[in-house]
């Protein structure tokens, strides 16, 4: 079963609101009702799902630090195995991708192998088995045909991409005590923000976010957007110059560990 | 004209006075950036003429991305206040959106500086020997080795930063650099691999990474005001 699929239906944020051990978890869980594939939890993955609340400079942190940088990494590669799939197969869809547009595609599905293959050899590297690409269902249970329609398919890949630069940013806390990784991080984040680019400005927008709308986007895909529309940065008022459009769109917002997994799952089976 | 340095084929700038004043009389070239550096045995640097160090830890890093936020927001600022002979609708739009960022960003550093710190860089004085304001060309050739150089340039200092908070905001200024290039590189070449391309995009999937110091020497050529950063390798 998907470790996404059990922590999705394990959703609860007092279990994992506080940093327990493996043990700990197993023991809490059980409490709840326990699933076949519990056990398969790796550990510190609770220690992921609460980094955003967490104490970063806690003792408890410190002894965890490996494996939120680790799941921080398992969580990529998820992302990295769905793009990587479904640039596969648009490419491979006779007649979905316009010839014109086929390089650009080309170019991004390059990349997101690439990505697939150098988090799976970091994961390795580190002593950790990557996680197992999942089942992708990328019609988000009947409400897409990407496939079938090319401006479904644009739509799809501009939220994917959207998504990968907030996903990976918003892990940046938990790899930062590897500085080979971190730097591997950001050099990844940023390859996916110019894909977002190209793809938004293929669908008749700006190549960045103003405001929280993500540009003809379907509501399903409003988690994407959500708080892209913030105008303050550490105090800082970034509206004041040129207006709100102009100074959500200078800084991209992070998407918790926990958000980045919801928008993944519904593309999982 | 001024005869030119010769190149020693090192790749970092001395960023003293002298040298500033020295390469001001050179073009430097714009397509690549090329490097045009002395080695720092070459000079004699004198500490004690009030250059301005970047500083120590995360404030060195802030200074240094303030820096580059302010040759981004200068060039933009010419750019937009005289576009382009033959400046479409759709560029204008997108140069007047890069003006708009990278002067946030920059009144942004400004502004988290001075509430950090009394060691804030001032305002510096740029300039572009070798381009062209006029031409289509050497606007967007030079717009796209800015931000590239931004992208490169924060990418290789995250690791520098200790302060988490300091991270994720310096990680929400590259994505839109990197937004920035893609547009850009797009407009240069549109619908190719260029919006992500081989130059700077390795077999790994990644992105460009590089040291402060390679950065400055890169950039250097549209500085004219000196600085230092010591505990970077820099001056």
């Amino acid at each position: 079963m998907n470790i996404l699929k059990i922590l999705d239906k394990l959703s609860d944020d007092t279990l994992f609101s506080k940093t327990f051990s493996r043990n700990e978890n197993l023991n809490h869980i059980s409490s709840i009702g326990k699933k076949a594939a519990i056990a398969a939890i790796p550990l510190g993955m609770g220690s992921m799902l609460a980094a955003e609340t967490k104490n970063e400079n806690s003792a408890d942190s410190i002894y965890f630090k490996k494996d939120a940088l680790t799941d921080a990494l398992q969580l990529a590669l998820v992302l990295e195995y769905l793009e990587d799939e479904y640039y596969k197969i648009g490419l491979n869809t006779l007649s979905l991708i316009p010839t014109a547009d086929r390089t650009v595609f080309m170019q991004i599905s390059k990349h997101e192998n690439a990505h697939v293959n150098f988090l799976k050899t970091t994961l390795t590297s580190l002593g950790v088995t990557p996680g197992a690409k999942p089942t992708f269902d990328f019609t988000a249970g009947g409400s897409f045909t990407p496939f079938t329609n090319y401006s479904q398919f644009l739509t799809l890949a501009q939220a994917f991409e959207d998504t990968g630069v907030r996903a990976y940013k918003g892990q940046a806390g938990n790899v930062m005590s590897n500085k080979t990784v971190l730097q591997a991080a950001l050099q990844i984040h940023s390859v996916e923000a110019r894909h977002a680019s190209m793809v938004r400005r293929m669908r008749a927008n700006k190549g960045w976010i103003e405001l929280a709308n993500g540009g003809n986007m379907p509501p399903a895909t409003n988690p994407v957007y959500a708080g892209e529309d913030l105008t303050v940065q550490a105090g800082f008022n970034t509206a004041t110059a040129f207006g709100n459009a102009a100074g959500s769109a200078s800084f991209d917002e992070i998407l918790t560990g926990t958000d980045a997994q919801a928008i993944a799952s519904l593309f999982i089976v | 004209m001024k005869k030119p340095i010769t190149v020693s084929g090192a790749t970092s700038i001395d960023t003293g006075r002298r040298n500033f004043l020295k390469l001001g009389g050179i073009g430097v070239m714009i397509a690549g950036l090329a490097l045009v550096g002395c080695d720092d045995d070459d000079f004699d640097y004198n500490p004690g003429n009030n250059i301005f160090d970047l500083g120590a830890g995360d404030v060195g890093v802030l200074n240094y991305a303030y820096a580059l936020e302010q040759l981004e927001a200068d060039f933009y600022t010419k750019v937009v206040n005289n576009f382009y002979t033959g400046a479409s609708t759709a560029e204008k739009e997108i140069l007047t959106d890069l003006y708009h960022h990278e002067v946030i960003h920059r009144d942004f550093f400004k502004a988290a500086l001075s509430g950090a710190t009394t060691q804030v860089l001032p305002t510096l004085e740029f300039q572009y020997p070798n381009v062209n304001f006029n031409d289509r060309t050497s606007v967007l050739a030079t717009a796209k080795a800015l931000e590239d150089t931004g992208v490169a340039a924060y990418n290789g200092a995250g690791k520098y930063i200790t302060n988490p908070t300091y991270l994720v905001i310096a990680g929400k200024i590259v994505s839109v650099e990197a937004r920035h290039a893609s547009a850009i590189r797009d407009l240069i070449n549109p619908g190719t691999a260029a919006f992500s391309g081989d130059d700077v995009i390795d077999t790994n999937g990644l992105d460009l990474a590089k040291e402060p110091k390679d950065i400055v020497a890169v950039a250097g050529g549209f500085i004219k005001t000196p600085f230092t950063w010591k505990e970077r390798g820099i001056g």
